[in-house]
């Protein structure tokens, strides 16, 4: 078992609530260098480069998580409006959209105040990421880096570490964390320090691994967290804590909890009913209702496409050889975050692994407007997986930000009827 | 390999101008496509390449006849249920049109160039037997070691080809590809030097078939075509009209309907577009000396167009637009985007910045490939061309 806590009552409930101190601090510490005037490295959840950006001190703001929290907070139509007063079309991402109202009102948003970028970072996992950042470049007139991670050619064709192909993406990936790290040194006007990346990698090392066993164990029943909700703020700090001795401890403490509650079979909710699988984006403009909309029922969410791949798929647990850090970042980014990308193109092959381990009853598929990165091939993906795998799956479409298109009693009927079936059925299992 | 002298056109030769736009029209608009089918009936095998840029040549030098797939008007009777909701056309008719077997392949590519794209690959492979993949193009354009990078993936593409086809390509044949694909190159800058400093001779809506023919036929017989029908249309007996020259931005992948260009040609001269953008990708010759693919890969990030689906400092998209207005003395530019289209809908804010910046009129529009009523948008862009034209 991992790690018995001296005094383990408090444990219970200590990740969710440790996370959003850390998350105020967090962004506490980005409002303080607003006010200090100094630019931030702007950057995505796919592939944040914290391991280099952390060896320059620079501080990280991630839009995709300013703008979630405009939704969360329900005044994500205020931002919305104002974007698309500037022209912005209603049938782009919400999160883009979002930032840019953001960006027009100096850095205000409803946790504080960002800094503005000095330089933005971001990967191919997200082809809007792109998009995104040439507004910044445009506004801000500062460094965009594009770090390019190919990706998996053709399903279940990945290439490891020994094959030339992988090599040839490695080299590729290498080259330009070189490049970006000439780039930061530019920004900051300091010199890259080996040692220090060793320690980011130490620590980035310790929160992935364990970021890894703690999806594990909600292989128990029941599950011990939620992956739409508990599961989101875990992600927020494996995101803004990568690399740190804080994100570190804060993520052996969750495995710590987990493992507790898994041992003392405390589930996340009072009476779990049907394990489900979570594929694609929360409703963030309903976000507790939509939790409750399953849980009501019993539903408990044991696992996300949504904590892989917006982890930048860390929950692989890849860990670098601190021995070579360079040459094993580049393996470690380029596994990583195609397996992110794999996970919102080919999540149907991964949900079908994990069915048994998981005890899986029903997967939930969650397209969004807003997002056609990881909506575009989610109806053909639940086709396959239904082909393969006798598990109900329920299909709705809302969006992340965007209240317009989120109609909660049409999605109430639709998740009622997907529980009438799923208990039918279990029944009948029982009967038969 | 297929004997690559075989014709896939109805015979064109001596016939006048005026017939052979209305064939090449007709079978542009044919969505069973008669010209895949054709070489399919003769033992020839298709490689699938969705928008907006693929190096044809590859495919060319293993005997396998490039086509590009870039959706049609039809319905998405089977496709409609493998998609969601919030989606441009393009890709469930490009996968209607797989599954309906109206364009049956042996091969299928997509591109990382948008969100929805890139997504292609992994839903055509869990659709069909053949191989389906991505072709990674560099998404960061301004890595010194992009260009390295490209020619393997090319080196990499080139075996899977070489398996579809059954054959060894060697870098002669590619040179050979190269070559004709150079002329093709040529033959489209002079169908555009036709456009822009003669437009009254030949309209959008006959231009455009002529381009995009050569995405369904071996590009020899392209190159034959554009051979004999460019001094035919530099002979028209045509005068100049009043019309406003336009650039038409926003055709990059999405098309729009032939009827929307036969509209906005009663009323503007189109001078320059970007439409099919990938077949004029690559601006100048690419080196028919060295290795093959390294020139290939050196063409599409050196001497290339720009487009909204490619990031590269050096070509900001807005400065890339005004310089195609400039340089194609064009008054106003059309800014169109399909619908849904992230890229194209992202751009039309900074394109219209730009312009109104810059003095430029423009007409901001979306489009769908399978819409059939331009009344309305006849009606505007008469009233905005009258008002550059009289005012």
């Amino acid at each position: 078992m991992d790690g018995a806590p001296s005094n383990p009552q408090p444990i219970v409930g200590r990740a969710n609530r440790d996370g959003a101190d850390l998350f105020r601090r967090w962004y506490q510490d980005l409002a303080r260098v607003a006010e200090s005037g100094a630019g931030a490295a702007y950057v995505f959840v796919m592939g944040s480069m914290a391991e280099v950006l952390r060896v320059f001190d620079l501080p990280m703001v991630f839009p995709e998580i300013n703008s979630l929290q405009t939704a969360v907070r329900r005044v994500a139509d205020q931002y919305l409006s104002q974007a698309e007063d500037e022209g912005y079309s209603p049938d782009i991402c919400g999160y883009v959209k979002a930032d840019v109202a953001v960006q027009l009102r100096g850095g205000e948003h409803p946790m504080g105040r960002i800094p503005r970028p000095s330089l933005a970072v971001l990967t191919n996992a997200c082809n809007t990421y792109i998009k995104w950042a040439e507004i910044w470049e445009r506004m801000y007139h500062v460094p965009v880096f594009v770090l390019d991670v190919p990706g998996t050619r053709a399903g279940g064709a990945q290439t490891w570490p020994g094959h030339p192909d992988f090599e040839t993406d490695r080299r590729y990936v290498a080259s330009q964390i070189q490049e970006l790290i000439a780039i930061c040194e530019q920004v900051t006007s300091r010199r890259f320090d080996i040692d220090r990346l060793r320690e980011v990698l130490g620590y980035a090392n310790q929160m992935s691994g364990s970021w890894r066993r703690a999806l594990e164990l909600n292989q128990s029943v029941p599950a011990v967290f939620s992956a739409l909700t508990d599961g989101t703020i875990y992600l927020g700090v494996s995101n803004a804590f990568r690399g740190t001795a804080e994100g570190s401890e804060y993520f052996a403490q969750l495995v710590e909890e987990m493992a507790y509650k898994a041992a003392h079979g405390i589930g996340t909710i009072q009476e779990e009913k049907h394990r489900l699988v979570f594929v694609g984006v929360p409703c963030y403009p309903i976000f507790r209702r939509f939790y409750e909309l399953f849980a009501e029922w019993g539903g408990v969410f044991v696992s996300s496409t949504y904590l892989w791949f917006a982890s930048g798929g860390t929950n692989l647990g890849f860990e670098y050889d601190l021995r070579q850090p360079l040459e094993s970042l580049a393996e470690g980014v380029l596994i990583s975050v195609r397996h992110a990308m794999d996970s919102m193109f080919y999540q149907d092959r991964m949900l079908d692994e994990m069915a048994e381990p998981f005890g899986v009853d029903g997967v939930v598929y969650h397209p969004i407007k807003s997002c056609r990165t990881v909506s575009t091939g989610l109806a053909d993906s639940r086709r396959a997986f239904m082909q393969a795998r006798d598990i109900p799956c329920l299909f709705i479409e809302s969006d992340m930000m965007d209240k317009r298109v989120v109609s909660e009693a049409q999605m109430k009927n639709r998740i009622d009827a997907f529980f009438e079936g799923l208990n039918a059925r279990k029944l009948q299992r029982a009967v038969a | 390999m297929l004997d690559p002298s075989i014709r896939l056109l109805p015979d064109l030769d001596s016939k006048p101008l005026e017939a052979i736009l209305q064939a090449v029209t007709a079978l542009v608009e044919d969505v069973g496509f008669p010209t895949v089918r054709r070489w399919r009936e003769r033992g020839g095998r298709v490689l699938g390449h969705f928008q907006v840029y693929f190096p044809e040549e590859i495919a060319h030098a293993a005997g396998l006849l490039p086509v590009k797939v870039r959706g049609a008007p039809v319905e998405a009777l089977q496709a409609d249920s493998h998609f969601g909701s919030y989606l441009c056309s393009i890709l469930k008719s490009s996968l209607e049109l797989a599954l309906s077997e109206r364009v049956p392949l042996e091969m299928f590519v997509s591109h990382p160039i948008c969100d929805a794209a890139r997504n292609l690959a992994a839903v055509w492979g869990r659709n069909f037997s053949y191989p389906c993949q991505i072709l990674y193009l560099p998404q960061n354009a301004n890595s010194a070691h992009a260009a390295q990078y490209l020619s393997h993936e090319y080196a990499r593409l080139l075996r899977e080809v070489e398996g579809v086809a059954g054959t060894r390509v060697t870098e002669d044949d590619l040179r050979t590809s190269i070559g004709v694909y150079n002329e093709n190159r040529r033959l489209l800058r002079r169908l555009y030097a036709i456009k822009r400093d003669q437009p009254w001779l030949l309209a959008i809506d006959e231009a455009y078939p002529l381009l995009s023919l050569g995405a369904l036929i071996r590009r020899e017989e392209h190159n034959e075509l554009l051979r004999t029908i460019i001094p035919l249309i530099e002979s028209r007996p045509a005068r100049s009209q009043d019309k406003i020259r336009v650039v038409f931005e926003g055709g990059f992948c999405e098309q729009p309907p032939l009827d929307l260009l036969r509209t906005l040609s009663r009323s503007c001269y189109v001078v320059d577009d970007d439409l099919l953008i990938g077949l004029r990708w690559i601006l100048e010759d690419v080196s028919a000396t060295g290795d093959p693919l390294a020139a290939l890969a050196e063409a599409y990030l050196e001497r290339s167009s720009y487009s909204p689906v490619q990031h590269d400092q050096r070509k900001p998209k807005e400065a890339m637009l005004l310089q195609r207005v400039r340089e194609s003395h064009a008054e106003a530019a059309i800014i169109a985007a399909a619908k849904m289209c992230e890229p194209g809908l992202d751009e039309q804010v900074v394109y219209a910045k730009a312009l109104e910046e810059s003095g430029i009129p423009f007409f901001v529009t979306e489009f769908e490939e399978n819409m059939t009523s331009f009344d309305q948008v006849e009606i505007q862009l008469e009233t905005f061309a009258e008002n550059i034209l009289f005012y």
